[in-house]
């Protein structure tokens, strides 16, 4: 019963870690694996040196913490609001509406994205006629990108992540909140010395796990979304990994890239979870 | 007198407090309308107007019928469909297999198993070797290339490992005792047991498959093998060429298959997600408790 189970994670997990290899040679497809020419740290020394290396260390990093600073505490403020709502079908009608983009495809959602801040889209648009500036093409400009990108992520998950923190505060014990309001406290002090204390373990915990990520971001939004006038600060690890790798054809360096970003997250990951087991007596493992 | 404006302020802020909620509920959902008002709008008023749209200007099916017509959408909801249908099949069986062999402490090396499969959501090949895997596998161009590689997600069979952990332990001695053999043991007994977990898992497999497109694109070269997203990507993000037949209209009809193409991808999700959507709330629940 074990062996399928076995075999998918050697195959399609423990193979692959292997092919990390090639990030040593010179590979060269036609030739394999084993024809291939053993360059030793020549593709790792090829991308620190090379122009790009520090436009997507530093744009992932730099898009990560945007990300942080914007799209992590917004779902938190929404379960907040959530909670303080009487009407139950309007907080379950809102709930869902604001789950749905999750669920949309990229390649939707990307669609949409970009409709929205051509030149003639809605957000120039109303930027133009109602603020009168003049953007033109959102996506065009560089020094936008992550503007575009952090605050469309909003979109897309700030409504779903507010689950984790929605059950967080429906799990204070209700006592505490009516002895607060005999005890003559009113909204704010029930959010400052009931509500906050009691979903700040999981706030914690949420926090460092986004922390784990800090040099991690998605291709998938980034290539879907620039375009080469935007590279400069569009251009993440990731995105960077697929555009040398497979459009480029260049295996080993592309491996050379992709293996630097992940010993980087395994270390951040690490120190993130060693902090949490520290703060919180909970890690990841 | 003071308690009277105490809750009047508290009504406000009531007030304030749920039309913030409204509001970003519309941001939310504002795109998607436009999208689809914008689908079946009138093309020449679609291209005079600039800003929000509130309805649909005029109505008119020639943006679904020119994407229809010219872009194989059916034969993409097929073999999406076909991922969809075999791939989550096999996604639940496989998961049901490993979380039911990792969730046995008899097995035999049953702690290097489990660590060998929580080492992988921490740490992988990448992008490029698993290409060069697969690749070599014969798989490139298959629609296997869409299910082998991702027949496992360790996340979610986790989260089904702890669901078989938490069974009763007499409940699956009695049975061995009974004489059942492991396979019985698994389909007659805890499958049937488990069957919430496992709902939670069909629509968490479901949607990944039905949104997916960047396997695709690097996987598979033949058109007529292309899943629904990859379509749809060739008209939203690359260059639009639905329109190129409709000679000096094509300005204004590359705009509207582009709002059509959208609207084909997202409102399957929109209708069924109301309905679906608890399963889903499940699956964040079942992740929380197991960290």
């Amino acid at each position: 019963m074990a062996v399928p189970v076995v075999l998918y994670y050697l195959l399609f997990h423990y193979l692959p870690m292997a092919g990390l290899a090639i990030s040593f040679l010179d590979y060269r497809p036609y030739k394999g694996v084993f024809g291939s020419e053993f360059i030793g740290l020549e593709n790792f020394v090829d991308f620190f040196t090379s122009r790009s290396c520090w436009t997507v260390i530093r744009n992932t990093f730099t898009l990560n913490v945007y990300d942080i600073l914007i799209v992590f505490p917004t779902p938190i403020i929404l379960a907040l609001l959530l909670n303080e709502l009487r009407s139950r079908w309007l907080k379950k009608g809102i709930q869902t509406v604001i789950y749905i983009p999750m669920f949309i495809s990229m390649v939707v959602l990307c669609g949409i994205i970009k409709d929205f801040c051509d030149t003639q889209g809605v957000i120039p648009q109303i930027l133009l006629n109602v603020f009168g500036i003049d953007t033109g093409n959102l996506l065009m400009r560089p020094e936008l990108y992550k503007t575009v990108h952090v605050f469309s992520s909003l979109w897309q998950y700030a409504g779903w992540n507010s689950i984790v923190y929605v059950a967080a505060i429906s799990a204070i014990n209700m006592e505490l909140y009516e002895a607060a309001s005999v005890d003559g406290c009113g909204r704010w002090k029930r959010l400052f010395y009931v509500t906050l204390p009691g979903i700040g373990p999981t706030i914690l915990v949420m926090f460092i796990l986004r922390i784990g990520r800090l040099m991690s971001a998605g291709y998938e939004k980034v290539i879907l979304l620039y375009n080469p006038l935007t590279y400069e600060t569009a251009d993440v690890i990731s995105s960077y990994t697929y555009r040398m790798g497979l459009q480029n054809g260049d295996y080993g360096y592309a491996t050379a890239v992709g293996l630097f970003n992940a010993v980087l997250n395994l270390i951040i990951l690490i120190a993130a979870n060693n902090i949490a087991k520290k703060k919180t007596g909970k890690g990841l493992w | 007198m003071g308690v009277q404006t105490k809750k009047t302020g508290y009504k406000i802020g009531n007030f304030i407090i749920a039309l913030i909620l409204i509001g970003f509920a519309l941001i939310c959902i504002y795109p998607l309308a436009y999208v689809i008002f914008a689908s079946v709008s009138d093309p020449t008023r679609l291209t005079q107007h600039t800003g929000l749209l509130l309805t649909p200007l005029g109505f008119s099916k020639e943006g679904y019928k020119l994407l229809f017509h010219n872009v194989p959408i059916a034969t993409g909801y097929g073999n999406t469909l076909f991922v969809v249908v075999v791939g989550t099949t096999l996604n639940i069986f496989f998961s049901l297999l490993a979380a039911f062999v990792l969730s046995r402490p008899q097995i035999c090396l049953h702690k290097l198993l489990n660590k060998m499969a929580v080492f992988t959501m921490y740490f992988s090949g990448g992008m490029i070797p698993l290409f060069l895997v697969v690749k070599s596998f014969g798989l490139l161009d298959s629609r296997w290339a869409l299910i082998l590689p991702v027949l496992i997600n360790t996340y979610n069979m986790i989260i089904l490992k702890s669901s078989i952990e938490g069974l009763p332990a007499t409940i699956l001695e009695s049975a061995r005792i009974d004489g059942a053999g492991e396979f019985t043991l698994l389909l007659k007994i805890v499958l049937p047991l488990v069957k919430p977990t496992i709902a939670v898992l069909v629509m968490y497999y479901a949607v990944e498959h039905w949104n997916s497109w960047f396997n695709a694109m690097i996987y598979i070269q033949d058109r007529g093998k292309y899943p629904l997203q990859l379509l749809l990507r060739e008209i939203l993000i690359g260059s639009n060429t639905v329109a190129a037949s409709m000679g000096a209209d094509v300005d204004k009809y590359m705009s509207l298959t582009k709002y059509c193409a959208s609207a084909v991808g997202a409102l399957p999700i929109m209708i069924l997600f109301p309905f679906l959507q608890k399963y889903f709330v499940q699956g964040v629940m079942a992740g929380a408790v197991k960290e």
